[in-house]
């Protein structure tokens, strides 16, 4: 197993990935709120917490590079690019969002941004990934796919399969697990013996990095470096970020059945905002005023794309047989 | 027909399509276990491999839920991807991203995706394989919305479909039957496309309208030979693709002939047969003399012995003696449904 290196980016680049990982934050604190208010349909799962993950990886990803996504995805979406309002309006099955309100929470797609779609099924996007990275071998694209999944989806056959078909045919794709240890309630010590998915990629000859998935440094170094492997012909790795979700697996778990508040408490002493805040920024300098203004800068952003889902036309009924063919 | 008709069989007919479709198309690429150097547990890629090479031809392990996903992923990244399951029973192993996936990418995406991608199984009994390798369940992908199925019967079909299916934007099931691939049939050398959605009329007749499906349609006609000796005229059907449906032609031919017999290898229940009966119920109800027939395998899982299987699965005897009630017991009457 490698241990990710590399050295830390500048200030400026830590700044931007703070930005980026509070977006994320206030955006699904604000679906949090509009969806207990009862307004959106469906269902949600928050990334809160797990923020270091999407920001870190993507910050090495070009518009043309290709994410595939897990039903835990807004996240995912906006830190490739989607613009809020596209992904919030979605969640509020507007005929503005990102799907045209055909999709929702679990079936964001923005193919115009590399965004390949969020998942309602658990491993689905693995293989799906692994495709999309032949496609862009046998085109010479020089795409590079990620695949972002949970530790929910590394007993099922598709995580086996697709990293199978990504090693053996070299392929340009990252598969970077979010190891939240838990499973909807199942806890990752329980459903399988071996307590790193990073080892498991020896099983397919490829390199296995674990990395602290809330020190978005630590993570971006380890994404990197996979990301290069892969654009330069070296063929997948897979990356493990040791993550927690802060809040329930669906808004409406409360997350505490199964965890206890010690350990909820413990992670979020790691918050991932806090431990680049601390660890990185505050020594470099950056002062209480910048913080101050990039929170409200956020909650500007959030409210935004709140305003415009909200007085997004519903899509019009007569048009629900479109796209079934293409 | 054309010039340069020739007899080829059913398979080759099918390597004739890939080989065309994948020099006219560098986006397509061919995934499946054994389709390279082998050229197909069938001699389905036959020569492809050495044609096209590993990149384009690629050859898998045993993976059939990695390899559809794999497939369905390059479709969406902008390949034109053919999945080849070799029995269609092992679909089984990729059902989930079948159904879940490459069926609705296109809708949910709100169109901006699309899921160009051929999944190929060759169906049916032969050779007494046994329970798991002779399932015919080809209209399960039917009730699938986003999902096209063509069940060809000749090797004329078998080309012009193939062409259409991979030319197709969208995931079609291409489901062949194993115990055609050897058998001949006349093919021109010029190219020829033929679109799906119509059904072809294999044999015209006044007194029964017989509809069936793939290694049916031969049953069906040495029945209309028998039947013919008898002074019972048979129109025989054969819709192609079961999606998109020709209902037009089916309900127009019962329109004429007031009867209906639906043969499939499939069994009865919930299935493909009970479809038809209920097109014709809806498009031309009043113009059946007769309930319609259903002349199906019946819902027991393949069995291993000759004798077993073969009392199971729609003989030629089985559908002449069927038809024949079905016309004798009606010829005097209005309707028999009371």
């Amino acid at each position: 197993m490698l241990t990710a290196v590399g050295e830390t980016p500048g200030v400026e680049t830590l700044k931007s990935l703070y930005r980026r990982m509070l977006e994320l934050r206030k955006f699904e604190m604000k679906v949090r709120e509009v969806y207990r208010s009862g307004i959106l349909p469906g269902f949600v799962h928050l990334y809160v917490g797990e923020e270091a993950v999407a920001a870190g990886v993507c910050l090495h990803l070009r518009p043309e590079d290709l994410v595939f996504s897990t039903h835990r995805g807004h996240g995912h979406a906006l830190a490739k690019g989607v613009p809020a309002r596209e992904v919030m309006a979605e969640l509020f099955g507007r005929r503005t969002g990102c799907s045209g309100g055909r999709g929702g929470s679990m079936h964001l797609y923005a193919p115009e941004y590399g965004f390949m779609g969020t998942n309602g099924v658990v491993a689905a996007g693995i293989p799906l990934a692994t495709g999309a990275a032949l496609s862009a071998q046998l085109r010479g694209s020089g795409q590079v796919t990620v695949c972002f999944f949970g530790d929910g989806a590394v007993n099922s056959g598709s995580f086996h399969e697709g990293l199978n078909f990504g090693a053996v045919w070299n392929l340009p794709v990252v598969y970077v697990c979010e190891n939240n240890l838990y499973a909807t309630e199942m806890a990752f010590s329980r459903a399988t013996k071996n307590p790193s998915v990073a080892s498991r990629a020896a099983s397919y000859a490829m390199p296995g990095v674990e990395v602290d998935g809330n020190d978005v440094v630590a993570v971006q170094a380890a994404a990197r470096e996979a990301i290069g492997r892969a654009r330069s012909g070296g063929g997948p790795t897979l990356v493990e970020c040791k993550t927690y979700r802060f809040l329930g697996h669906h808004e409406g778990d409360p997350g505490t059945n199964y965890r206890t508040r010690e350990e909820i408490e413990a992670w979020r002493r790691r918050c991932p905002l806090s431990v680049l805040r601390e660890r990185h920024l505050a020594p470099a300098g950056v002062d209480a005023g910048w913080f101050a203004q990039a929170e409200k800068e956020a909650e500007a952003w959030v409210e935004e794309a709140v305003e415009f889902a909200r007085n997004s036309p519903e899509p019009d009924p007569e048009t629900f047989r479109d796209h079934v063919w293409a | 027909m054309e010039s340069g008709l020739r007899e080829i069989s059913y398979v080759d007919a099918g390597v004739e399509a890939l080989r065309e479709e994948m020099a006219r198309d560098e986006s397509i690429v061919y995934i499946g276990q054994g389709i390279g150097p082998r050229g197909g547990n069938f001699r389905q890629t036959r020569g492809l491999w050495q044609q096209f090479g590993d990149h384009r031809l690629r050859d898998t392990g045993i993976s059939e839920l990695g390899a559809t996903g794999v497939g369905i992923g390059a479709a969406m990244a902008g390949s034109r991807a053919i999945v080849d399951e070799v029995f269609l029973d092992f679909t089984l192993e990729a059902m989930a991203q079948i159904v879940q996936q490459a069926a609705t990418a296109h809708y949910c995406s709100n169109g901006k995706l699309r899921v160009p991608l051929v999944i190929r199984g060759a169906m049916g009994a032969i050779r007494n394989a046994g329970a798991h390798h002779s399932h015919t369940f080809y209209a399960w992908f039917g009730h699938i919305p986003g999902l096209k199925v063509a069940t060809p019967a000749t090797p004329y079909d078998v080309k012009g479909l193939m062409k259409t299916a991979i030319r197709d934007d969208g995931p079609v099931l291409f489901i062949e039957h194993k115990a055609l691939y050897n058998t001949k049939g006349p093919v021109p050398e010029a190219e020829y496309l033929i679109p799906f959605g119509q059904a072809r009329v294999v044999r015209q007749g006044s007194d029964v309208t017989v509809v069936a499906v793939s290694r049916m349609v031969s049953l069906a006609e040495q029945a209309a030979e028998a039947l013919a000796a008898e002074g019972m005229s048979l129109e025989i059907i054969d819709p192609r693709t079961v999606v998109p449906l020709d209902r037009e032609t089916i309900a127009e031919s019962v329109s004429k002939t007031g009867r209906l017999a639906v043969v499939d290898e499939a069994p009865e229940p919930y299935g493909f047969s009970g479809e038809v009966c209920a097109v014709v119920c809806e498009h031309c109800f009043g113009r059946l003399k007769a309930a319609p027939l259903r002349l199906c395998s019946e819902p027991v899982p393949n069995a291993f012995s000759p004798a077993l299987e073969g009392r199971m699965i729609p003989s030629v005897d089985r559908i002449v003696s069927g038809i024949r009630a079905l016309v004798l017991s009606s010829r005097s009457q209005t309707c028999r449904t009371q």
